[in-house]
């Protein structure tokens, strides 16, 4: 992975002290809370209904087994033993003291860590395909140009007071893991006689007006993504609505001039920007292609596996995933027990799974926008020792894409914009499908709860998706059914009126009950769905 | 505390400013004033007799005065480039990294702090309108 040199520490380094320093002048007064208020959140310091909440950032998902236990470490010594894996694969903590945050950001810092632009309205973490490098299906590794744009895209300049948030994704496979066309810049590398260059789509969001991002150039290469991704923000920090924050994203300046005219200003600042040596030479991308070679495999290794424990046997069927180098797999530890709170892992869980990533996983782990963890690694020969200490520690849930494998946002538990709770509808609702064997018998089907219309849970992307609202003081859910966050992007439509919580819990199950009654051979809940069409469901769910 | 500063080593421009709306008709103005949403590239006809841009920010969170800024120094303007309005000590260094050489704020700046600012980053990860090198150059710089 990508290690830092002299130039990137001693960046990271100077952002640490500007930091205590701006904490130093809000503490003395001499900076007014409004003041303070966007550059701590630029340090990814937000302030929550019970304490201030620190999101540190994981680049593009990417962690060491170092940089793990360190996560774990703050989470013991500054909050109350908790993180929380995000949907943007960072990680957050919700129980921060403001006078704490420098030393924190000093402890990331040790580490190559920091929690930069992790909020704001500036450029946030790239993110990435959780199995960048591993997947046989990848036309490039993303990584290298995640990490390209990491570095671009860290204090820049002009694009730190933008309209609105601005978040990057990069994935290089026709399987799409990372959500991309819900950003507000999605890349996809392809290959193009044997070029490698990225389709690019701008424009997609979550939020209360969800869109899909629609392509804007086919294919742009290395040589000019830079310039090419800066003049798509420029136009964007020039043009985007800065009169209602609402509808102040990317993607709704494209939904408003379309996508033609949005493309053609673009090509217009980009024929300028293009002549300005923006681009670093390609010598930059290939220094930092090296950090992410292939590691050393060993060769001859046997891909079979002892499946006599019907337990382990289950959880590789559910939470193991191909590799592209025999002998090898990419292992999924769920943060989704069962009633658990989704995302959520103790530091002992965090500091367990950094010791299991240096022994068994090539010191590498990754976080996934479904708020899992991922081992990429992993021997198959080692696969059942793994699997039990995992189990052994709570972290052995072979529920994968399952119902139960829930997205969720931390709800009214934590967050001051929040209209109901997430987390305990989401726990409930894998109770219920769980302990009446519903879950596997469903098989992949994609659950996100949003506690507001801000969509933090996806639930726009879900196969099922739940949105909390406030009635008239009460916590009320409404249901959607239909979205698809991956390569078949779809966004989900709302059924009718909403439910109270324990009417979610079973709105949901009948919903599932019609799916398991209609699917034909090999049907997933959403292609029963896009099959039958609204009106079934509706009558199962209301009739 | 300072309530005006300069990187620049010649007289500040002391030309009264008109806004850009007019400036186009007025043929011996030699000073403007761009707000946020007005487009600096109706000004690149006349950089050469321009001596002085006043760039507005009405709100720092406001972000469009740095790529007016940077516009104009892309298309060649050498003349005076001032911040002038709610410009904090937190933003300064970003907006000399946009072109701008002068600041003018609305409430003054400690002169500490603006020295701070200005000698925070060690480095640069982008190629801007300033003279700084890129971390990406000096690294490949022996190639």
């Amino acid at each position: 992975m990508y290690q830092y040199d002299t130039y990137d520490q001693a960046m990271v380094d100077a952002r640490v002290e500007e930091f205590r320093d701006q904490v130093k002048r809000r503490l003395e007064g001499k900076m007014t809370e409004e003041q303070f208020r966007p550059l701590r959140l630029m340090n990814g310091l937000y302030l929550q209904l019970h304490a201030y909440m620190l999101r540190v950032a994981v680049p593009y998902g990417t962690l060491s087994a170092r940089q793990m236990r360190m996560l774990g470490h703050i989470a013991r010594k500054y909050d109350k033993g908790y993180g929380h894996f995000t949907t943007r694969q960072n990680i957050q903590y919700n129980w921060i003291k403001l006078s704490d945050a420098p030393d924190i950001l000093a402890d990331l810092a040790s580490v190559e860590m920091h929690a930069i632009q992790t909020s704001g309205n500036c450029i946030r973490n790239i993110s990435a395909d959780q199995y960048a490098g591993v997947a046989a299906d990848e036309a490039a590794d993303p990584r290298p140009w995640a990490e390209l744009l990491r570095q671009w895209s860290s204090f820049h300049p002009e694009f730190t007071y933008l309209p609105r948030k601005f978040k990057i994704c990069v994935i290089a496979s026709p399987e799409d893991r990372a959500a991309m066309r819900l950003h507000d810049i999605g890349l996809e590398l392809v290959k193009k006689d044997g070029v490698v260059g990225a389709r690019v789509f701008v424009g997609g969001g979550m939020g209360r007006t969800p869109m899909v991002a629609p392509e804007v150039n086919p294919f742009v290469t290395e040589d000019e993504l830079i310039s090419y991704v800066e003049a798509c923000l420029r136009v964007y920090n020039r043009y985007g609505r800065r009169d209602n924050k609402y509808k102040a994203r990317i993607k709704i300046l494209v939904h408003e001039l379309g996508v033609e005219e949005y493309r053609r200003q673009v090509a217009e600042e980009f024929a300028h920007m293009k002549t300005l040596g923006l681009n670093p030479p390609r010598e930059e991308l290939a220094r930092i292609a090296e950090h992410f070679a292939d590691p050393a495999y060993e060769t001859g290794l046997s891909d079979d596996l002892d499946r006599s424990d019907p337990d382990f046997a289950l959880w590789v069927d559910r939470n193991v995933a191909q590799h592209k180098q025999a002998g090898y797999a990419i292992v999924n530890i769920s943060l989704k027990p069962i009633g658990g709170i989704p995302g959520d892992a103790s530091a002992e869980q965090i500091e367990l799974m950094a010791d299991l990533a240096e022994r068994y996983s090539l010191d590498e782990l990754r976080v996934t926008h479904a708020q899992n963890i991922v081992l990429p690694y992993v021997k198959k020969a080692e696969l059942y020792a793994l699997w039990q200490a995992l189990e052994a520690n709570g972290l052995g849930e072979p529920n994968l894409d399952l119902v139960t494998d829930i997205i969720a946002c931390p709800g009214l538990d934590y967050c001051s914009l929040a209209n109901a709770r997430s987390i305990p509808v989401a726990q409930k609702i894998a109770q219920r499908l769980a302990s009446n064997g519903k879950d596997a018998e469903i098989g992949e089907l994609k659950l996100k709860i949003s506690g507001c219309i801000n969509a933090c849970g996806h639930h726009h992307a879900g196969h099922i998706g739940i949105l909390g609202v406030d009635r008239k003081g009460t916590e009320n859910y409404q249901l959607l059914l239909g979205g698809s966050g991956a390569e078949d992007c779809s966004l989900g439509t709302i059924t009718g009126p909403g439910f109270d919580e324990n009417g979610i819990v079973d709105a949901v199950e009948k919903a599932t009950d019609l799916y398991l009654a209609q699917r034909t051979e090999g049907e997933r809940f959403l292609d029963t769905y896009r099959r039958l069409g609204m009106a079934p469901f509706k009558e199962a769910i209301y009739g | 505390m300072a309530d005006f500063i300069t990187l620049r080593s010649d007289e500040p421009a002391q030309e009264p400013v008109v806004t850009l709306e007019s400036f186009g008709d007025q043929s011996n103005a030699t000073a403007v004033r761009i707000e946020p949403g007005e487009d600096a590239r109706e000004l690149l006809p006349f950089l050469g007799r321009i001596a002085l841009v006043e760039v507005n920010f009405p709100a720092y969170t406001d972000g469009r005065g740095y790529s007016a800024a940077r516009i104009l120094r892309e298309a060649g303007y050498t003349g005076e480039l001032r911040a002038v309005g709610d410009v904090l000590v937190d933003q300064i260094s970003h907006m000399r990294r946009c072109g701008f050489d002068s600041f003018k704020p609305n409430a003054p700046l400690d002169d500490a702090d603006v020295e701070a600012a200005f000698a925070r980053w060690p480095d640069v990860y982008q190629k801007t309108v300033d003279d700084r090198r890129p971390i990406w150059a000096k690294r490949h710089e022996e190639a």
